[in-house]
């Protein structure tokens, strides 16, 4: 049972879930968006591996779209959009590394406390990929929720959605996969695209509070 | 060529053309006949035979009553759109261009929600509702002024959270069906599921409702997932709130329903009623006391849809013929009162230049058409007799007491804070001495009109054989 094919998609999505952690430290956005290429890499290697014991050759679409999209395209223009807008390199988070690590683990214990534990009758390659998936889920969010730049944001979003890609090509035989993780691709682009046609600068450089106040059309 | 077809198919192909027709009035009038059809074909799954689901679409007895619903609001709308872009064009707001993107993206959401509504598999359920959502966060960007883009920004960051919990969801529902039912696309499929689902580890689908419940309650506006609607509804363009509120809100809570009747069917797992009638009760007690604090009109009825999606859903959670039966019609009615609310306000901010409460004054003086519009329009939605959705919340309210009287209190009291919140506001907005912004306005006050007369109609006399339909459906949802 625990034979090459089971230890080498655990290998991969455990390391997804470590480069989630990479992900969680980074305060410069280059150097971000250069963890979120490994992110993407590793995805992509996930992937195919699964494409490869599962024998299901239409995932190797995924892994395809995971490896020139994510890992390539997105990160170049991300790279790009920061140079051509003149956006802060420097990330803001709201918390220290310290706790905020410290609630990763957490959330890494949780979801495998959970998943593993209502999973008992599924496959073993299923569980444990639904359990990485859900770490790297959570993590994805918990980067969101801790950065204040939109790149930040939007890299914390990819992230996540990697989790969901690992999800969908670990449940054996899943239908729609190569659909959603296009539809998802698509979701992606139009952020990226939004982003740069609107300009929205104001929205990357400023944590100014009274801006917000101001959005919501309620100061005084 | 069926019902079903002409449904998906008119909007699918009026999104592409009205992308290309250069000319406002034109592709509004295009958009108006598109929505029109689109309503024609609903109307035709009524009358014409059901043909049996395939594997992904599926007409039932649930999703005629809001396929209906969904295209005579999209059609009303569609007719106030027109009338309401000529103005933000003559003042420089929206400049041809993306006008032609803004009909395009119109019928790019309709396509959406109907897919979704039509969807007989889970996942292309997913894709259809994330498709919706996107072209509204377009929309509600369109202006592109800081605040627009903050929103649509925010709007966007949270509803693909609730969407990326959704497909978790919907994952660990195909997980949950993979044993029983086998791999491939039969693990999607509604009907299949429902056929099976006893059968389901009751684990992997409790893990699952959980999920989905977030994601798609995101999307509902359900305190405390509710942050992005205010704004949404604030800075997009009046069509647009009044779609949201109107139809895009019970899109998402028709997928939980789905969701909700798969799970009453498997005897194992968790009741998923009282976590409905928690969430609800919340979202009612929650925003009827943030009611008293907007300054924004916009914001102000959005935060009242948050209200009416509580009482919905806490409705539903409820359970029991009687319950979903005032759930169904509470919805059909908010859906109609509040799209009319959007249509007079639109008009108002129009005219005042300002969606401040405090600088919009004494309308029924200057603007009599609008002003009393919006009066009707507010009283029926603080529930007052003896427009429909007074029936509906004394039906909810009624069959609580009788089951729970605690939560009755609760409920009621939500209620009765809201209804003070809305009298407090009409007041200043309908009579004393009229503010600035006195001009006349060419308003198209049909649509309006049309939703608040449904209105009246149903509070007055229900048809017999709209409550007997809506009584089937009440037993379909358990």
């Amino acid at each position: 049972m625990h034979g090459l094919n089971f230890d080498v998609a655990h290998l991969l999505a455990g390391s997804l879930v470590l480069v989630s952690f990479m992900l969680l430290y980074q305060d410069r956005l280059y150097s971000l968006l250069n963890i979120f290429a490994v992110h993407a890499l590793v995805l992509s290697l996930s992937v195919a591996w699964q494409a490869h014991i599962q024998d299901a050759p239409h995932l190797y679409i995924t892994a395809a779209i995971a490896l020139v999209f994510k890992a390539i395209v997105i990160p170049v223009a991300l790279h790009r959009m920061i140079v051509q807008l003149g956006i802060h390199r420097e990330i803001e988070t709201v918390a220290g590394i310290g706790p905020v690590m410290l609630v990763g683990i957490g959330l890494v214990g949780l979801s495998l406390a959970v998943m593993l534990h209502i999973t008992a009758g599924a496959n073993l390659i299923a569980r444990e990929d639904l359990a990485f998936a859900l770490s790297v889920l959570l993590l994805g969010l918990l980067i969101m929720v801790t950065r204040r730049n939109a790149v930040g944001q939007v890299v914390g979003f990819m992230s996540l959605e990697n989790g969901l890609v690992l999800a969908a090509t670990g449940a054996k035989g899943m239908p729609l996969v190569v659909e959603i993780s296009v539809a998802f691709s698509i979701l992606i682009a139009f952020i990226v695209i939004g982003i740069f046609l609107f300009r929205i600068r104001e929205r990357f450089d400023t944590v100014d509070i009274h801006a917000l106040d101001r959005a919501r059309g309620e100061q005084r | 060529m069926n019902g079903v077809t002409w449904v998906l198919m008119v909007p699918a192909l009026a999104a592409p053309l009205l992308a290309l027709l250069p000319g406002y009035r034109l592709s509004a009038r295009v958009n108006i006949a598109a929505s029109f059809l689109t309503l024609l074909a609903a109307l035709s799954l009524f009358a014409g035979p059901q043909a049996g689901p395939s594997p992904y679409v599926l007409v039932d007895q649930l999703n005629i009553v809001f396929i209906v619903l969904n295209t005579l609001v999209g059609f009303t709308t569609s007719v106030f759109s027109a009338s309401y872009i000529g103005h933000e064009l003559e003042t420089g707001r929206l400049s041809a261009v993306y006008l032609r993107f803004y009909h395009a993206m119109y019928q790019v959401m309709m396509f959406g929600m109907n897919l979704a509504l039509l969807a007989n598999n889970i996942g292309l359920m997913w894709v259809a509702i994330e498709l919706a959502t996107l072209a509204t966060v377009v929309m509600v960007g369109i202006y592109r002024t800081h605040e627009a883009l903050e929103a649509a920004w925010k709007y966007f960051i949270l509803a693909s959270v609730g969407i990326a919990f959704a497909l978790f969801g919907t994952i660990l529902v195909y997980m949950a069906a993979q044993p029983v039912v086998g791999e491939g696309l039969q693990g999607m499929t509604w009907t299949v599921l429902v056929a099976h689902v006893s059968k389901f580890d009751p684990g992997l689908l409790n893990a699952a409702f959980v999920f989905l419940f977030l994601g798609y309650g995101t999307k509902v506006g359900l305190a405390p997932l509710h942050a992005w609607l205010p704004d949404a509804h604030a800075e997009g363009p009046t069509p647009i709130s009044a779609v949201l509120s109107g139809l895009l809100l019970n899109v998402a809570l028709y997928a939980i329903l789905r969701f909700k009747i798969l799970m009453a069917l498997n005897h194992e797992v968790i009741a998923t009623g009282p976590l409905l009638v928690t969430v609800g009760l919340v979202s009612v007690v929650f925003a009827a006391f943030m009611l008293y604090r907007r300054r924004d009109i916009k914001r102000f009825f959005a935060y009242s849809s948050i209200e009416h999606m509580g009482i919905i859903v806490f409705a539903f959670g409820m359970g029991g013929p009687l319950a979903n039966f005032a759930g169904l019609l509470q919805m059909t009615m908010h859906s109609l009162t509040k799209s009319a609310i959007f249509f007079t306000v639109g008009h108002i901010a129009q005219v005042k230049g300002t969606q401040r409460i405090a600088e919009i004054r004494g309308l029924t003086e200057s603007h009599p058409l609008l002003g009393w519009s919006l009066v009707v329009g507010v009283i029926a939605i603080a529930g007052m007799p003896p427009l429909g959705i007074f029936m509906s919340e004394f039906l909810i309210v009624s069959s609580t007491f009788a089951r729970e009287p605690l939560l009755a209190i609760a409920l009621v009291l939500g209620l009765l804070v809201a209804f003070g919140a809305l009298l407090m506001r009409l007041q200043g907005f309908a009579f004393g001495a009229p503010s600035e912004g006195t001009a006349a306005v060419r308003a198209s006050y049909l649509p309006a009109f049309a939703h608040l007369a449904l209105v009246l109609v149903a509070g007055l006399y229900l048809p017999p054989a709209l409550g007997s339909w809506f009584q089937h459906v009440a037993r379909v949802l358990g």
